[in-house]
C-alpha cells in the first residue's frame, strides 16, 4: 500500500480512538470540574460498560442489533447505579478531601476490576457489531460499524454539551462548580448534584465502553487504556476547560492513531505521559485551557 | 515523661523489634522464613515511602519508579557486566537517590493531588521504558540471575547470598540500618523541619526555612532507601522484570503504609508483614486476590486512616516516633 | 539611611485593591503601630513587607537594599520576622518544639542543612523565649491545646526566637486577659530596646501606651501618620476609624 492510504487508514483509526476518547475524557473531566475529585477508576467504568455490553448481547444471541441497543441503555444505567452506590458509600462520606478521594477510588479500580475477574474471568469476549457492512474503498474495506460508532459519539457530545451550557441541570452544575458554599446557600441540593455528575461521568465511560466493545472484545483489564489517555486528555485539555478537553482528545486521538500506525505504540505513550507530567507542573491550565484562575 | 525515659522506651521499642526478628529466624518454617526476608527488605522500600508521605505529607503514586530503579541498576549490573554484589548494591541505591532527585526537582513544584497524579505519570513512563526497552530488560520475562553471579569472596570467606540463612541477616540488616536512618532523621533538625512542613508548609517558610531544599532532601532519602531495597530484592532472590515497575508496586507501600500507621517508624513493617500474608492467604484462595488490595485501601482511608502504629501513638503511646 | 521603607507599595486581589500605593519610613528602633478599620489593608501591607504575599507593584527597601524580590525565608534571615493574625501555630507540637523550630533555625544560620546546633544550646534558647512570653510551664503542652490568647503568645516567642531586627506582630492582644495584656506590653517594650517593632493593634491603650509613632490606613490608603497625640486630635482618623 502507498502512503496515501497508509495515511487514509491513519486517519479513520484516529478518528474513532478520538470520538471514543473523548466521551470518555467527558466524564473524566466533569468530575474532575464539578467535584474536585480526581477518579482514578473512571477505567474500570468504561472496562464495565464494555463487559456489561457482552454480558446483555448474550442474552440475546440470535438478535445482535437489538441485543447491542439494549446494552446501549442497560449498560450505562447499570453503572451509573453502581457510582450512585460508590458516591453514597465512600467518597460522600470522605466530604471529597482530594487527596483521600484518590486513594478511595484507587480501592475502588481494583474492586470494580477484580470482581469481574471472579465473576466474568479473564477470557477477553468478543460482541457482535450491530451491523455488518464494509465500506469498500479502492485500497481496503473499512468497517461500516466505526463510522457508526464515530456517529453515536458525536451526537453524545452534542447532546452532553447542550446539557451543560443549555439545560437547567447545566446551571446548577456549573453554580456548584464555580462557588459550592456559595450554592448551597442557593439552596442547590449539592450532594445530589455531586451524586448525579459522578454517575454521569461514569455513565459516559461505560457508553464509550460499549461503543468500543464489538471493534477490541470485553477483558477485565480493559479499563486502565482509557484511564491514562483520559488523564492525558485532561489535563493537556486543562483542568478545568471543557473545550480543551474535546480539543485535546482529537488532537490525541488522531495523531495516537497516527502514530501507532507508523511507530510503536509504546514510545507514543512514553512521549505522551512524560508530556503531561510536564505541562501538570509547569502550565497547569492545560495547553488549550484558560489563564489561571 | 522525661527526656531519658522517653529515650529509654523508643530504644526498647525499636531495639526489642530488630531482637524479635533476629530471634524469629530460628523459628520459622522454610516457607515463612523466605516471606520474612522479603517483607524485611519491602518493609525498608516502605520505610523509604513513609519518609515522604509520613514527614513531609506528600503522598506519591509513583515510587515503584525508584524501587525498580534499585532493581534494574542492581540486576543489570550483575546480568551484563558480572558485577561485583555489593558494588551493584550501591549502584541500585544510588539509581534510586539519583532518579528521585531529579523527579523532584520537576515534581515538588507542585504539591497535593497535582503531586499524585505528576509522580504517577512519571512512575508510567518508567514502566513504559522497561517495555520498551525490551531487547535489554526482556520485558515482562524479566532477567534471571544466576547463583554464581549471586556470590562472591570476602576475607577468605564465600558470600553466598541464595543461602536463606545469610540472606534473612542481610535483609535483617538493611532493615535495621532503615530504622536506625528513620529514627534519626526523625529525632534531627531536619526530621523537625520536614514535619513542620508536613503540618503547615506556610508557618514553616515564614520562620526562615527554604521548604524546597527540604522536601528535595526527603524525596531523595526516601529514593535511596527505595533504591537500596530494590538492589537488595534482585540480589536477593535473583529476578526483575517489568511488573516490579508498574503501578502495583507504587500502590503496595502506600498501602503498608497507611495499614501500619503514616508518620511513625515502626508502621511499615507492621503494615509490610500484614498485607504481605493477607495477599498470600487470599492468594491460595482465589485468583482474584488483589481485590482485598482494593478493599483495604478503601477501608482504610474510610476508618483507619491513622494506621495501626499511628493509633497506638494516638490513643495510648505518645512517644512513639 | 532609612531603616524600612516601602515605595508606592500596592497589591490587588482580583479587581479589590487591598493596599493602594503605600509610602511608609520606618527608622531603626521605634515602636510603629499600625490602626486602621477592618478591611484597610493592614495584614495585606505587612505580608508583603514579611514576603508572605507578592506586591503588584512598588518596592521595599531594607538597611538600604531592594528586598522587594527576596524570598520570605530568606527575609526572616535578614531580620524581618512576623507572627501571624491568625494565629499558624503548629497545634500538633508542643510548645517546646514550635519554638524549638525558631531557635534551630537563627543557631544554624548559614550552615548547611544537616547541621546540628548543640541540643544544650537550643533547650536554653527555648526556654528563655517561652519564659518571656510567659509560658514556660506550657513548654509540654500541644500547642493546638493552648487557649487562643496563649497561642498568640506562643507565636509571639516563635518570632522572638529568631533574632528579629524588625519583628511584625499582627493583632498580638487579640483574646487576651488584662493582666496579660499589661505583660505582654511590658515585654514589647523590653523587645524593642533590641529591635524595631512594627505593631498592627486595635485596642487603642495599647497602642497609646506602646506606640512612637502611628501609621493610619483606610481603604488600603495612608490616611494620617503622626505621634500618638496628633493621631488622635485628627478629626480624618476619628471620622474613619472611630466611626464618629
Ligand atoms: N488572599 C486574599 N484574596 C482576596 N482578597 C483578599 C485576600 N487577602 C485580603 N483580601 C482583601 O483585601 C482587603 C484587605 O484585607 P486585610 O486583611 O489586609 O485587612 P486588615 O486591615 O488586616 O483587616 P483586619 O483588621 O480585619 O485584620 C480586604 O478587603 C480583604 O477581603
Ligand atoms: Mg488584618
Amino acid at each position: 500500500m502507498d502512503l496515501g492510504p497508509h495515511l487514509l487508514l491513519a486517519l479513520l483509526e484516529g478518528c474513532v480512538a478520538a470520538f471514543v476518547l473523548a466521551v470518555t475524557a467527558l466524564g473524566l473531566s466533569l468530575v474532575f470540574g464539578v467535584m474536585r475529585i480526581v477518579n482514578v477508576a473512571h477505567g474500570e467504568f468504561f472496562m464495565l460498560g464494555a463487559v456489561i455490553a457482552w454480558w446483555i448481547t448474550s442474552l440475546v444471541p440470535d438478535a445482535p442489533f437489538w441485543g447491542f441497543m439494549l446494552a446501549l441503555v442497560g449498560a450505562p444505567l447499570a453503572v451509573g447505579a453502581i457510582a450512585v452506590a460508590a458516591d453514597a458509600l465512600v467518597l460522600r462520606r470522605l466530604n471529597y478531601q482530594p487527596e483521600a478521594t484518590i486513594v478511595a477510588t484507587i480501592g475502588l479500580l481494583y474492586i470494580l476490576q477484580q470482581l469481574v475477574l471472579s465473576i466474568y474471568g479473564p477470557d477477553a469476549r468478543p460482541v457482535v457489531a450491530p451491523i455488518q457492512f464494509r465500506i469498500v474503498f479502492p485500497w481496503f474495506g473499512y468497517s461500516g460499524y466505526k463510522l457508526v460508532a464515530v456517529g453515536a459519539a458525536s451526537l453524545l457530545l452534542l447532546a452532553a454539551w447542550y446539557g451543560v451550557t443549555r439545560t437547567k441541570f447545566g446551571l446548577i452544575m456549573r453554580a456548584t462548580q464555580f462557588d459550592r458554599e456559595t450554592a448551597q446557600a442557593f439552596g442547590v441540593p449539592v450532594k445530589r448534584v455531586y451524586a448525579a455528575v459522578f454517575a454521569l461521568g461514569a455513565m459516559l465511560a461505560a457508553v464509550a465502553g460499549v461503543l468500543v466493545v464489538p471493534l477490541q472484545q470485553a477483558h477485565y483489564l480493559m479499563g486502565l487504556d482509557p484511564l491514562l489517555l483520559s488523564f492525558i486528555v485532561v489535563i493537556i485539555g486543562g483542568l478545568d476547560s471543557l473545550k480543551g478537553t474535546l480539543i485535546a482528545a482529537f488532537v490525541i486521538g488522531i495523531s495516537d492513531g497516527i502514530i501507532s500506525v507508523f511507530f510503536s505504540p509504546t514510545l507514543a505513550k512514553i512521549i505522551a505521559t512524560l508530556a503531561v507530567a510536564l505541562v501538570l507542573v509547569f502550565m497547569p491550565n492545560g495547553l488549550f485551557g484558560g489563564k489561571a484562575r | 515523661m522525661t527526656g531519658a525515659d522517653k529515650r529509654l522506651r523508643v530504644l526498647a521499642l525499636h531495639g526489642g523489634l530488630v531482637l524479635v526478628l533476629f530471634a524469629l529466624q530460628f523459628l520459622l518454617p522454610d516457607y515463612d522464613h523466605t516471606n520474612f526476608t522479603s517483607i524485611m527488605v519491602l518493609a525498608t522500600y516502605a520505610m523509604g515511602y513513609n519518609i515522604l508521605v509520613g514527614y513531609t505529607g506528600l503522598l506519591s503514586l509513583g515510587h515503584a519508579m525508584f524501587f525498580a530503579a534499585g532493581l534494574y541498576g542492581a540486576g543489570m549490573g550483575v546480568y551484563y557486566f558480572a558485577l561485583h554484589p555489593v558494588l551493584a548494591f550501591v549502584i541500585g541505591s544510588s539509581a534510586g537517590l539519583i532518579l528521585a532527585a531529579l523527579i523532584g526537582l520537576i515534581a515538588l513544584r507542585t504539591t497535593g493531588v497535582a503531586f499524585m497524579i505528576v509522580t504517577m505519570m512519571f512512575a508510567q513512563a518508567a514502566f513504559l521504558v522497561t517495555l520498551y526497552f525490551n531487547d535489554v530488560t526482556h520485558g515482562d520475562e524479566g532477567l534471571t540471575l544466576t547463583q554464581a553471579a549471586r556470590g562472591f569472596d570476602l576475607l577468605g570467606w564465600h558470600v553466598d547470598l541464595t543461602n536463606p540463612a545469610l540472606r534473612y541477616n542481610l535483609a535483617l540488616s538493611l532493615f535495621t540500618g532503615a530504622l536506625v536512618l528513620c529514627l534519626a532523621l526523625v529525632r534531627s533538625p531536619i526530621g523537625r523541619v520536614l514535619i513542620a512542613i508536613r503540618e503547615n508548609e506556610e508557618r514553616t517558610r515564614m520562620l526562615g526555612y527554604d521548604a524546597r531544599h527540604y522536601k528535595l532532601l526527603a524525596l531523595s532519602l526516601s529514593g535511596l532507601l527505595s533504591g537500596a531495597a530494590g538492589a537488595a530484592y534482585v540480589l536477593f532472590f535473583g529476578y526483575v522484570g517489568s511488573s516490579f515497575a508498574a503501578i502495583q508496586y507504587s500502590i503496595y507501600p502506600l498501602l503498608w503504609v497507611l495499614l501500619g500507621g503514616v508518620g511513625t517508624v515502626v508502621g511499615p513493617i507492621i503494615g509490610t508483614l500484614l498485607m504481605f500474608y493477607l495477599i498470600e492467604i487470599s492468594r491460595d484462595h482465589m485468583s482474584s486476590y488483589m481485590i482485598v488490595v482494593g478493599i483495604m485501601l478503601v477501608l482504610l482511608v474510610l476508618w483507619f486512616p491513622k494506621g495501626i502504629a499511628g493509633t497506638i501513638r494516638a490513643r495510648w503511646w505518645g512517644w512513639i516516633p | 539611611m532609612t531603616f524600612l521603607s516601602t515605595q508606592a507599595l500596592t497589591r490587588s486581589f482580583g479587581g479589590i485593591h487591598a493596599v493602594a500605593g503605600i509610602d511608609l519610613d520606618l527608622r531603626q528602633g521605634e515602636i510603629r503601630a499600625i490602626i486602621g478599620p477592618n478591611g484597610a489593608g493592614k495584614t495585606t501591607f505587612v505580608s508583603m513587607i514579611s514576603g508572605r504575599v507578592e506586591p503588584s507593584s512598588g518596592a521595599i527597601l531594607f538597611e538600604g537594599e531592594d528586598i522587594t524580590a527576596l524570598r520570605p525565608w530568606d527575609r526572616v534571615l535578614r531580620g524581618i520576622v512576623y507572627t501571624f493574625q491568625i494565629t499558624s501555630v503548629f497545634r500538633n507540637l508542643s510548645c517546646f518544639d514550635n519554638v524549638a523550630l525558631s531557635v534551630q533555625r537563627s543557631l544554624s544560620k548559614g550552615r548547611a542543612i544537616w547541621y546540628r546546633p548543640d541540643p544544650a544550646e537550643v533547650t536554653a534558647a527555648v526556654d528563655s523565649a517561652l519564659h518571656r512570653v510567659g509560658l514556660l510551664t506550657r513548654s509540654a503542652e500541644l500547642a493546638g491545646e493552648l487557649s487562643y490568647g496563649h497561642q498568640r503568645l506562643l507565636e509571639v516567642a516563635m518570632g522572638l526566637a529568631l533574632q528579629p531586627k524588625l519583628l511584625i506582630l499582627d493583632e498580638p492582644t487579640q483574646g487576651l486577659s488584662e493582666q496579660e495584656i499589661a505583660d505582654f506590653c511590658s515585654l514589647v517594650k523590653e523587645i524593642a530596646a533590641g529591635a524595631t517593632i512594627l505593631l498592627i493593634e486595635h485596642k487603642m491603650d495599647v497602642v497609646m501606651e506602646l506606640a512612637h509613632r502611628i501609621t493610619v490606613m483606610n481603604n488600603g490608603t495612608l490616611l494620617a501618620e503622626g505621634s500618638p497625640d496628633e493621631i488622635m486630635a485628627n478629626l480624618d482618623v476619628q471620622r474613619a476609624y472611630l466611626g464618629t
